[in-house]
């Protein structure tokens, strides 16, 4: 985050090569070198807790929860409800209730487009996303539009990757029935004005969700104070596992919303005849969910609480402050999203090198970036580009991995303009 | 006369032998062959001669003369370049015939998978299978027009 944090010191050294020992993944090399892994906006790796939890559930608790009677079936669900109330906590929802398990931010979004937009938006409605959205955040919101004869609406984004707001304001009216717009571009690292959006989409009456993959390991979320409607995140970009992602729902909405898929757990009683669903959340949460993953979710969370998140911000704010200074020193390389609010990511491209083969020739060292689109094609066009080299920091990430990904860069460059 | 494919082959494999599996020289040697492939006019860089299937982009023309097959080919890409560029190296002034059956051992030889990874191993896959396709056609025309003859 680029506003200061004066109140929390940045974590020495020492502290960062603690936590660096909780995460045995790093410890390792890649092509004769030590993994330098600057591809977190992706996905994060996994502490120790988190994969001591996957294991324990395994090796003592598995059941199917809900409805066994057997002591490991109350064991598991226990533990499947401790996340739901540690994210409750985590989130400040209004009551644990409002947490619906999903396998992802993916899965969260297209829930409330297949339940909550198939309710709520009717032909000539209008959606607005904003032009730096994930292709998540984007087409279950066309495939709605499409079938309900909808409109979708963008909010373009200026040379330094950030929102129009003016330009929204005059998008917004009376036919927009929702707003979905993400927290924290993927791409750009822009942070977006969330707490604005939501009110200027309220006056007119139309819901916002939130897509919260990039912000909730970081930024301190309280959906009640944002006033969303809708916030979704995934578990794996917040040290958590794969395949398990969380909505929340205001209870208003998600007690009015039909079930998103039919299945065990989210029926009340069933008949030939007539089928009534379960409360909410578990109406939503259709089949056996992942619950070794929904239960490490939990340690995923304690492990962010325990560091801090405003730890988190302080160090990575320095992260993305150096590794912008260096890089801008690389002979024809350039910065794209330079947002004055923006966080963890810098992507960056060279006029007349293909990012693709910069990320090979990275790995060929070590180093871990990613490569493309980052999955926001519409955002690349409007940068007129192909695609960006991104790293990404976390936590565990240090200067000198910065310094590493430089010089692998400038060697990279000097050798193909050679 | 050409030299046969299988001792192209085989100049490659020594070539990459002597950078003992290092994956960063190896990347550096590839773009330094893509370097020496002359650059395709640009007329030539259209949709239609895109090879479907890779990340970057690729261009290749075939001709045909005297029995033989020419290549030219380019890329946005340095190291999709140089990865052509062997293609080039191996099946230019060959016939159809030898470039439809050929089996590119050099491959799996220098372990290309390994420093290439799988994005670029299906697009490098996509290249020869374009090559051979022309070849195909190539091929067909010479039996057909043989045909004609009689």
């Amino acid at each position: 985050m680029s506003s200061t944090e004066n109140t929390v010191a940045s974590p020495a050294q020492q502290e960062i090569n603690q936590i660096r020992q909780d995460f045995p993944i790093l410890h390792q090399e890649v092509n004769g070198r030590p993994l330098v892994y600057l591809d977190n906006a992706a996905t994060t790796q996994k502490p120790q807790s988190v994969i001591d939890a996957l294991t324990h559930y395994y090796e003592q608790d598995n059941a199917n929860i809900h409805r066994g009677i057997h002591t490991l079936a109350e064991r598991a669900t226990a533990a499947f409800e401790e996340t739901r109330q540690a994210v409750h906590q985590f989130i400040n929802s209004n009551e644990p209730e409002e947490i619906v398990f999903t396998k992802g931010t993916t899965d969260s979004i297209n829930l409330v487009a297949s339940t909550f937009g198939r309710m709520n938006v009717q032909k000539d409605d209008e959606i607005i996303i904003s032009a730096m959205e994930h292709h998540s955040n984007i087409v279950p919101w066309q495939m709605l539009c499409e079938e309900k004869g909808a409109h979708l609406k963008i909010i373009p984004v200026n040379d330094r990757g950030e929102l129009l707001m003016n330009e929204y304001k005059t998008l917004l009216s009376a036919k927009t029935k929702l707003v979905s717009v993400v927290y924290v571009s993927n791409t750009l690292g822009t942070i977006n004005p969330v707490e604005e959006i939501i009110d200027l989409a309220h006056e007119q009456g139309a819901s916002v969700l939130l897509d919260g993959a990039q912000s909730t390991a970081y930024l301190d979320i309280d959906v009640q104070a944002l006033n969303c409607d809708f916030y979704a995140f995934s578990g794996h970009k917040m040290f958590g596992p794969t395949g398990v992602g969380v909505l929340y729902g205001k209870r208003r909405h998600l007690e009015k919303m039909p079930p998103y898929q039919g299945g065990g757990e989210m029926i009340r009683n069933v008949s030939f005849e007539k089928t009534t669903y379960n409360d909410i959340p578990y109406k939503f949460e259709a089949g056996t969910p992942n619950i070794a993953g929904v239960v490490a979710l939990r340690s995923a969370i304690e492990y962010i609480n325990q560091i801090g998140k405003a730890t988190m911000r302080v160090h990575e704010e320095e992260l993305l402050n150096y590794a912008q200074e260096r890089l801008s020193a690389i002979p024809g390389l350039r910065i794209i999203g330079t947002a004055a609010k923006k966080m963890n990511v810098v992507s960056f491209v060279f006029d007349d090198v293909f990012h693709f083969d910069i990320g090979q020739m990275l790995d060929a060292r070590g180093i871990a970036v990613r490569t493309g689109h980052h999955c926001t094609e519409p955002l690349m066009n409007r940068f007129g580009l192909e695609g960006t080299v991104r790293a990404s920091f976390a936590i565990y990430n240090t200067p000198q991995e910065i310094d590493q990904l430089t010089e692998g860069l400038t060697r990279i460059v000097s050798m193909i303009r050679k | 006369m050409s030299r046969s494919i299988q001792e192209i082959q085989d100049e490659i494999i020594e070539e990459f032998a002597l950078l003992d599996g290092d994956p960063e020289m190896t990347n550096f040697y590839i773009m330094e062959l893509g370097q020496k492939l002359p650059p395709l006019d640009e007329k030539y860089q259209t949709e239609e001669n895109t090879v479907k299937g890779c990340q970057s982009k690729v261009w290749l023309v075939p001709s045909m003369e005297e029995s033989q097959m020419h290549f030219e080919a380019d890329s946005n890409s340095a190291i999709t370049k140089g990865l052509v560029s062997l293609l080039v190296r191996i099946f230019n002034d060959q016939t159809p015939d030898n470039i439809v059956d050929t089996d590119l051992y050099f491959i799996d030889k220098i372990g290309m998978n390994r420093f290439i990874g799988t994005q670029r191993s299906n697009g490098f896959a996509a290249m020869i299978k374009q090559m051979k396709l022309f070849a195909l056609v190539s091929k067909e025309r010479q039996a057909m027009a043989k045909s004609d003859q009689k």
